[in-house]
């Protein structure tokens, strides 16, 4: 092992890394947002949008985050929908992303009792007070644990987002590999960086499953 | 209409090409989820037992293999294993044995909680009714893990088929490497090809899953 040599390359790896951590997040928090969108959709049963939703949900399911990407960066330039790699990357994130978030989002409102919003209705509550807050609080708590394994999920699949020329870790352990020969230094390097964004996601996540686990109330 | 570059399919034995790069990612993800669910049930019919060593021995390997996004792993051994054994691991071999590696710990893992979901009383009712262990564990136990399991396991297979794609990362020719040939190939005749394409492959990624996740979630519901 070459210290002097990790020394060196050690700056790229940062730039990498907050590559990686930058796209991540930004992926992850626009499939939130699609996430919660879809699952109210869902919800309300609002016409033709609801059925959009659903095939939405199989269709980012069903696909390889890669094939996605190469037909988002490299086809979708032919029909004139140009985008720079960044922005390639973040949007075939929250396009998968926001598939799983559907998902997670509707289970957990689902799994609120309808007795739970018969009951505020009849407090006097109106329909969005209902929603926002006796039905959100509860899902929430019932999803979480599921949005957190689809954060620590997400952000492991920006691994692939060197196929469309990001700059990320697995592209500059590839470079260095290719470069110098360096295997054993670029692994290392790799597997560190990984591991210093995605250990403390996962110890987030089970934290807060410890925590929520007896969250519902009126159970 | 604009020109969408779907024309190149037909030139040639383009979409046999394309058919055969699927084949190709499938059979990978096919070997590995055989080895995986094989290897899957003896480990977790060993973790399931209580005090049993394995039950640590799953909880490690799978805390390794859930840190680390997939991508590292294939390159690990891709790259890692001919730097510290000399060994020459094709693409191929590299990619079976990191599914193997990851898929066995899942499905054990779900053998594991498929088996402690059935109740404690529906052993002690067998053993009370004068079942021998073996029968107990055959007759009683696992007809009823077994519906848990099956649709999680399809799920698991839809996974790894998904999770194949990344094998044209470290040089394996498969349905992704096969399309940017293709497109290559065409790049003066058909300049829009590569929309065609893709959209071709992502299509037939789509209808290589969506039939497993149909069965799975069916499956789900009338076992409920």
């Amino acid at each position: 092992m070459d210290w002097a040599y990790i020394g060196r390359v050690l700056p790229l790896y940062g730039k990498a890394a907050w590559l990686t951590f930058r796209t991540g997040t930004a992926g992850i928090l626009l499939a939130a947002a699609v996430g919660l969108l879809g699952a109210a959709a869902l919800r309300w049963r609002v016409p033709v949008i609801r059925r959009i939703v659903s095939a939405y949900v199989e269709v980012s399911r069903n696909t390889p985050l890669l094939v996605q990407l190469f037909f988002i960066y490299y086809g979708l330039p032919k029909i004139g929908i140009r985008t720079d790699p960044e922005f390639c990357g973040i949007a075939g994130l929250a396009f998968l992303g926001g598939g799983y978030m559907t998902e997670a989002f509707r289970s957990g409102i689902e799994a609120v009792d309808s007795l739970q919003e018969e009951s505020a209705l009849s407090l006097g509550l109106t329909q969005s007070q209902a929603f926002i807050h006796v039905i959100l609080p509860q899902a929430a708590a019932v999803s979480a644990p599921a949005v957190m394994a689809n954060v620590v999920f997400l952000m492991k699949e920006t691994s692939v987002f060197s196929a469309v020329s990001l700059m990320d870790l697995m592209f500059t352990a590839k470079d260095q590999i290719g470069l110098y020969y360096r295997t054993a230094e670029s692994l290392l390097l790799l597997v560190g960086a990984y591991l210093m964004i995605l250990l403390p996601l996962s110890m987030l996540g089970t934290f807060l499953e410890r925590r929520l686990r007896h969250a519902g109330s009126g159970t | 209409m604009p020109d969408l570059g779907l024309e190149v399919l037909w030139k040639g034995r383009n979409f046999i090409r394309l058919l055969e790069g699927l084949w190709t990612a499938l059979r990978i993800s096919l070997v590995s989820a055989l080895i995986s669910i094989l290897a899957g049930i003896l480990l977790g019919v060993l973790a399931g037992r209580k005090r049993s060593v394995f039950r640590f021995i799953l909880r490690g390997w799978l805390a390794v293999i859930h840190i680390m996004p997939q991508m590292v792993l294939l390159f690990l051994m891709y790259f890692g294993t001919s730097r510290a054994f000399g060994w020459n691991l094709s693409g191929e071999a590299s990619a079976i044995i990191v599914f193997s590696l990851w898929g066995t710990a899942e499905m054990g893992d779900l053998v594991r909680g498929a088996v402690g979901s059935v109740p404690v009383i529906q052993r002690e009712s067998a053993e009370a009714l004068g079942l021998k262990p073996p029968q107990v564990y055959l007759m009683i136990i696992l007809p009823q893990a077994v519906r848990r399991l099956i649709p999680q396991a399809i799920n698991l297979v839809t996974r790894m088929i998904k999770t194949t794609s990344l094998v044209t990362l470290i040089g394996v020719v498969e349905i992704l490497k096969v399309a940017q040939q293709i497109i290559e190939a065409n790049r003066r005749a058909s300049p829009n090809a590569a929309f065609g394409v893709y959209l071709t492959v992502f299509v037939m990624y789509y209808l290589a899953c969506r039939p497993l996740t149909l069965m799975s979630k069916q499956l789900e519901k009338h076992w409920r």
